[in-house]
């Protein structure tokens, strides 16, 4: 178990910058998860972690150890790859012992780390199968196993899940999570998955062209994110977000509807000050279908016309038109409506973003 | 007839089409390696008839025992020119296999400058015919001094061989993902430990194949090595066969027969490697 803590590490291809100096630490035990969409420097960075990839600037420290030029074998880490990367010459076993081997480990201690891994996992009946004899979500099942018994002080995850279907990735997810309740050690998990994320990390670090935008609890990223992108990467479906002028106390849109300026953001902005406007579809319902926030002091309504629904059984997103473009609504406890109905639509506008159009950044204080 | 019917009779007659087609193209390639067996083991009376006498009226082994019997008594010195192909073409293929591996793998994993013409450049020298070769090579050898030595020819064997197991070794490597190494490396090999331990495995097949093909390629080569050897110093068995050559007669008999002794070990050994070399040894490493 250990603390990683990453120091302005930067990596370049060439003259291609595709991390700059970012910054990050670990706490021990801790799940965090880097999430972005591809591209954005978060398997490199975990490659950086591991040793796969030389860095180009900063430092790498693992319980307190610098470890800039060791290689990944002598790290104490073990890593889980996006495409299992089982050893298909060997069994079951022979995978999960491998490492064992490798450091010469007694028989019988090996046996017996074998044995605990696979029966956490369970994969004892699978034992003297091969990779190509196994499933999709066994074959995940080996690499994690093959992780466990190094008995590692970080645990790497590269897009562990994303070679899986989606009933598989769900059932893999919560494995993933009951395991790291049992080892309780620190993980650092890669993925494009927002969800994924959320549903995992105790914190979250979204990552965009190299940069880290924010790190925070799943909570903090979802309810106040730092900036423009990652209002629009976190949540499923996105936060409404449409560009607006501050004007006279309102919200000037491009096609000249008007919304009233969130009474949170008033000290932050002054008039003729470019905006973007996010509102998540949780906080836009029509009238009478929506969460209760709690805070419905500022509860603007306005008639919208829905151009499509999207029923999901327990609720249904309702699309409806405003400033020119389809805003997504949440509608709880759904009754029936169709493409061209006006609907009251109740915006909360407590629980609305204002970021700045120019940096992106948001204009919460 | 249905319409049931006429697709079930034709594909019937596309499979009887389909075998006769294959027993054909089988007998082109077979033909000539069974006549010299047959040959072999025909007086030269039958092998030179016109029209060919096709069914062999007499057999024997006279040509085999002549072989063996020793100078003067229609012999030729087979054990040294067995010798000599052996250490050959064992040694030339055993340095090709090195060279291969290692440049394989070079050109599989690792960046470098100039690696797309470096490898162009190998594929190249392909292109030569060897023959074209053999007059600057006798003389090149001829000052060295090594003509008609074991190492001159495992030199010139050595150097057919590299660009094509380089070539065909790159190719496994490519097939093996680089997660491997990496996974390896992490359980907490050493590079050289990680394509020892893994990705060597995972490319034998492919190192297999190199190896029959740089082995035939010395086994069989004749031109070359007719031009680099003299005696029973260096000869080896396809340069051999032509001491069934004098000045007016040619014993094609011996000479099938010495032909027959040179497919045998060769035939062997691809039959022992063939087994191991199983495709598909990778299946289940990755995602699938």
């Amino acid at each position: 178990m250990a603390t990683v803590s990453l120091k302005t590490l930067s990596k370049n291809y060439g003259p291609v910058a595709v991390v700059h100096g970012i910054d990050l630490e670990v706490a021990d035990r801790e799940f965090i998860a880097l999430v972005g969409p591809s591209g954005c420097g978060k398997s490199t960075t975990l490659r950086m972690i591991a040793g796969l990839e030389d860095i180009s600037g900063g430092t790498i420290e693992i319980g307190g150890r610098k470890v800039n030029d060791l290689p990944p074998r002598s790290r104490n880490i073990s890593m889980v790859f996006q495409s299992y990367a089982l050893y298909p010459h060997m069994t079951v076993r022979e995978n999960l012992g491998f490492s064992l081997k490798i450091a010469g480990a007694a028989k019988e201690e090996m046996d017996r780390r074998v044995a605990e891994a696979s029966g956490i996992l369970g994969l004892d009946t699978l034992l003297d199968r091969r990779p190509s004899q196994l499933s999709g979500g066994q074959r995940q099942r080996v690499a994690m196993g093959r992780a466990i018994v190094r008995d590692p002080d970080v645990f790497l995850f590269d897009e562990p899940l994303s070679n899986l279907d989606a009933k598989l990735r769900t059932q893999m997810r919560t494995e993933i999570k009951k395991l790291h309740a049992k080892v309780q050690s620190t993980v650092i998990y890669v993925t494009h998955d927002q969800v994924e994320a959320m549903t995992l990390a105790d914190r979250i670090v979204i990552m965009r062209d190299g940069f880290i935008e924010q790190v925070g609890t799943p909570d903090e990223v979802f309810r106040r994110p730092a900036t423009r992108f990652v209002a629009g990467f976190i949540g499923s479906p996105p936060m409404n977000l449409h560009e607006a002028t501050v004007d006279n106390g309102e919200l000037l849109f491009a096609s000249g509807e008007r919304l009233p300026l969130p009474s949170q953001f008033k000290p932050n902005v002054t008039a003729g000050d470019k905006v973007v406007f996010g509102l998540r579809p949780d906080d836009i319902y029509p009238t009478g279908h929506g969460l209760n926030s709690g805070a419905d002091t500022d509860v603007h309504q306005v008639e919208l016309p829905v151009t499509v629904t999207e029923p999901l059984g327990n609720e249904t997103l309702v699309f409806a038109e405003f400033n020119g473009t389809d805003w997504v609504s949440r509608m709880l406890n759904p009754k029936p409506l169709k493409a061209g109905d006006r609907v009251k639509m109740s915006l909360d506008l407590s629980q609305a973003h204002l970021f700045s159009a120019a940096t992106g950044k948001t204009l919460r204080s | 007839m249905d319409q049931n019917s006429i697709h079930r009779v034709r594909r019937q007659a596309l499979g009887i089409a389909h075998g006769v087609g294959l027993f054909l193209a089988m007998l082109v390639i077979c033909l000539p390696g069974i006549w010299i067996v047959l040959s072999s083991l025909r007086p030269t009376v039958e092998i030179m008839a016109k029209p060919p006498v096709w069914i062999p009226q007499e057999l024997s082994l006279d040509a085999y025992v002549a072989m063996f019997s020793g100078i003067g008594k229609g012999g030729i010195p087979v054990l040294d020119y067995f010798r000599n192909s052996l250490i050959i073409s064992v040694t030339s293929t055993v340095i090709a296999i090195v060279i291969g591996m290692a440049g394989g793998y070079a050109f599989a994993r690792y960046r470098f400058r100039a690696k797309s013409a470096m490898f162009l450049g190998l594929m190249l020298t392909r292109t030569v015919p060897g023959i074209a070769l053999s007059l600057p090579l006798f003389f090149v050898y001829a000052r060295l001094g090594i003509i008609d030595t074991h190492f001159g020819l495992i030199l010139v064997y050595v150097a057919l061989n590299v660009p094509f197991t380089v070539w065909l070794i790159d190719g496994f490597f490519r097939q093996v993902p680089k997660d491997l190494a990496e996974a390896a490396q992490i359980d907490g090999c050493t590079r050289w430990q990680a394509f020892w331990q893994v990705e060597f495995p995972l490319a034998g097949p492919g190192i297999a194949s190199a190896g029959i093909f740089a082995f035939l390629t010395s086994w069989n080569e004749f031109a070359l090595a007719s031009q680099l050897t003299r005696s029973i110093n260096s000869k080896t068995l396809p340069v051999g066969l032509l001491d069934y050559t004098s000045e007016f007669t040619i014993d094609w008999r011996g000479m099938c027969a010495l032909a027959v002794v040179m497919i045998i070990p060769a035939l062997t050994l691809t039959f022992i490697v063939q087994k191991h070399l199983v495709g598909g040894l990778t299946s289940g490493a990755v995602k699938g």
